[in-house]
């Protein structure tokens, strides 16, 4: 493992490892700022898949598409959408993303190529496909990744998307983020297969299951996906497991997890043995700290200029409808 | 001029879109050369001139169908996606309205959605009760599209162009029916506005409200009383949402009495929302309530006499005007 660790290389293990902890940072930030009463909105934590999605992203060009979920916090920070936009949309001011017409639910911000956060359980899938149809139709050289959760994997579209995307061999990554848990049932409880990726060979596309955990696992399996679809060799289903390790929701009761799962995912806590990796590779602990002090100043400034940011004006519930509107 | 279709109609507004734009590309089941250019012949001679992937032939996946035109028309393009016929919108009615009708709005204006929805449907061919809704209802109470249905191929032509130029997502709804018309063709570039009706026949009396086939069956209405010196306004709305406001309410004010005319079933239907708003409106101008007709709410049944008599019929749509008009 340490061997293509190496291979990674240490400035995109910085980049990885800055990305995880923007997205780590962020999530805590939400939590206090929920906990505190200081805000109240729906927010999907995402403690334990930090470094799936961030390893997800800097496998991507800037200009590669994204689709995500409403757990979609960690494609949307660590693929890089500016943070005050990105917190002015969660607390629904109108310097946000969307102007606050959005939501955390629903942050897009083609700039940084999230083109859509779907707040529909495999609804993202679908129409990852057709970026990536577009991208084959013009040949602009672009993938998209779409990411979605395990639960996603026994909606229709997601079969009918995955038999599709390999017909037409489109330039797509299938990244399902196994956390273990569709909303509020366990994978056994709702899941019979022994894994999710297994699935994809009933389409005849590749598919993989990685340790999300571990960045020797997940950064190769999404460079060596992402490699295939621009090279127009057709999609990959990349399973990482992972654990989510809060509820469903922010405030959502998971006391239903066992103990045994609790203490599982603590073990495999990707922070961590993240860290480790880094250290392994001769960067300081300093440099690390220095690094996550960076984010979380970058954090608080945004939040600050976030809540200080007007709210949209009324009349912008009449706009946007059609183009007639806009 | 040279008379054509609307099946014709149709094609050759997406022929010439197509070589217009090459962001135009066209998806659905059948749809390709190798399966005869679609079930109603729509995208017939289309691969051949712009190649397999701008006609694309897809699995019988309508979720996938519609979820790809949005993805593809969030990148920029604009996909015609065809779902065979308009029941089938239920298996992809989330890709719809929670994404293709709500994208541009939840983006604040990012991510317009211009995909253009062709489906057909119709009742009177024997299809039963899966294959022959008019489901427009469904979509003009969603934000965020236009529904849109020809009744004739010079309107079909021009609408279909009008329809992939617009930068939002249409519902085309095509009726079966109406596919064998024959009717001078508009010429190539042709294009008639979203959201503007058409007053197929002037009239003083009443307004006869309505769009698609039954236009057919209006004019054959007014046609007879007008020998019976009843003078019948029928209009085409064209564009069923959101619809042409002032074209409707201009004429109530004229004939002070109103019926609006679909063959999807009355109740909840749109006539119900034109009604109100006339009657919103245009009280003062009214002479009495309006009416709604709209086919018989159940199934639409098998036999041909039961299909038949599901209808909306000519000889109702008669009895309702001449009840308006105080000569029955």
């Amino acid at each position: 493992m340490a061997q293509i660790a190496k291979e990674i290389g240490r400035d995109k293990l910085l980049d990885i490892y800055t990305r995880t902890m923007k997205v780590n940072r962020t999530d805590e930030k939400f939590r206090a700022l929920l906990m505190g009463g200081k805000v109240a909105v729906m927010y999907y934590c995402v403690r334990g898949q930090e470094l799936v999605s961030a390893a997800a992203m800097a496998a991507l060009e800037q200009d590669d598409y994204v689709v995500c979920t409403y757990r979609g916090q960690g494609e949307q920070t660590a693929k890089g959408i500016p943070m005050e936009k990105w917190w002015g949309e969660c607390l629904g001011k109108a310097t946000g993303t969307c102007k606050g017409k959005g939501g955390t639910m629903h942050i897009t911000d083609p700039e940084t190529g999230i083109m859509v956060t779907t707040g529909v359980v495999g609804s993202g899938l679908p129409i990852a496909n057709g970026l990536a149809m577009a991208s084959q139709n013009n040949g602009d050289g672009r993938v998209t990744v779409v990411s979605f959760g395990d639960g996603a994997a026994n909606i229709g579209g997601f079969h009918e998307a995955m038999n599709m995307a390999q017909l037409y061999k489109l330039p797509v990554i299938f990244l399902c983020q196994n956390n273990r848990y569709g909303e509020h049932t366990a994978y056994a409880d709702h899941t019979d297969s022994r894994n999710i990726a297994s699935r994809a060979e009933g389409y005849g596309m590749k598919g993989v299951t990685v340790d999300g955990n571990d960045v020797n696992q997940i950064y190769p399996a999404m460079v060596e996906a992402v490699a295939r679809a621009r090279a127009g060799e057709g999609p990959t289903l990349v399973e990482a497991m992972c654990y989510r390790m809060m509820g469903h929701f922010f405030g959502a009761d998971f006391s239903y997890m066992p103990p045994e799962h609790i203490a599982e995912m603590k073990a495999e806590d990707p922070l961590p043995k993240l860290r480790q990796v880094m250290l392994d590779h001769q960067f300081t602990e300093e440099e690390l700290d220095a690094i996550v002090a960076d984010i979380n100043a970058q954090i608080d400034a945004a939040v600050e200029h976030a809540l200080a940011a007007p709210l949209p004006d009324t009349d912008e519930i009449y706009k946007d409808v059609l183009e007639e509107t806009a | 001029m040279a008379q054509i279709t609307m099946t014709q109609a149709l094609n050759l507004a997406i022929d010439e879109a197509m070589a217009d734009d090459p962001g135009v590309f066209c998806l659905g089941e059948d749809v390709a050369a190798k399966q005869g250019g679609g079930v109603f012949k729509i995208t017939s001679g289309l691969t051949e001139k712009y190649g397999a992937n701008r006609i694309r032939a897809t699995p019988i996946s309508e979720t996938a169908i519609i979820g790809a035109a949005v993805g593809a028309a969030l990148a920029g393009q604009r996909p015609i996606a065809e779902i065979m016929l308009m029941n089938f919108v239920g298996v992809c009615m989330d890709q719809i309205v929670n994404h293709a009708a709500k994208l541009r709005f939840m983006s604040g204006g990012q991510t317009p959605c211009p995909i253009v929805i062709r489906t057909t449907t119709g009742v009177g061919v024997g299809f039963g009760g899966q294959h022959s809704d008019m489901l427009e209802a469904w979509f003009a109470h969603v934000a965020g599209i236009h529904v849109v249905t020809p009744s004739n191929p010079a309107d079909a032509r021009g609408l279909m162009r009008a329809s992939i130029d617009a930068n939002d997502p249409v519902i085309f709804i095509e009726n079966i029916l109406c596919y064998g018309l024959k009717a001078e063709d508009p010429g190539p570039g042709y294009r008639v506005p979203l959201g503007k009706a058409a007053i197929a026949r002037e009239g003083t009396d009443i307004s006869l409200i309505t769009y698609g086939r039954t236009v057919l069956d209006a004019l054959e209405v007014a046609a007879e009383l007008a020998k019976e010196g009843i003078s019948v306004e029928v209009i085409d709305l064209r564009t069923i949402a959101p619809y042409d406001e002032a074209t409707v309410l201009a004429s109530v004010r004229k004939t002070g009495r109103a019926i609006t005319l679909h063959e999807a079933v009355r109740p909840f239907g749109t006539g119900a929302e034109l009604a109100a708003n006339i009657q919103e409106k245009c009280w003062d101008n009214l002479k009495g309530p309006v009416r709604r007709i709209g086919g018989t709410f159940s199934a639409v049944p098998f036999a041909s006499h039961l299909e038949q008599a599901w209808i909306p019929q000519k000889s109702d749509i008669v009895a309702q005007i001449k009840a308006s008009v105080g000569k029955l």
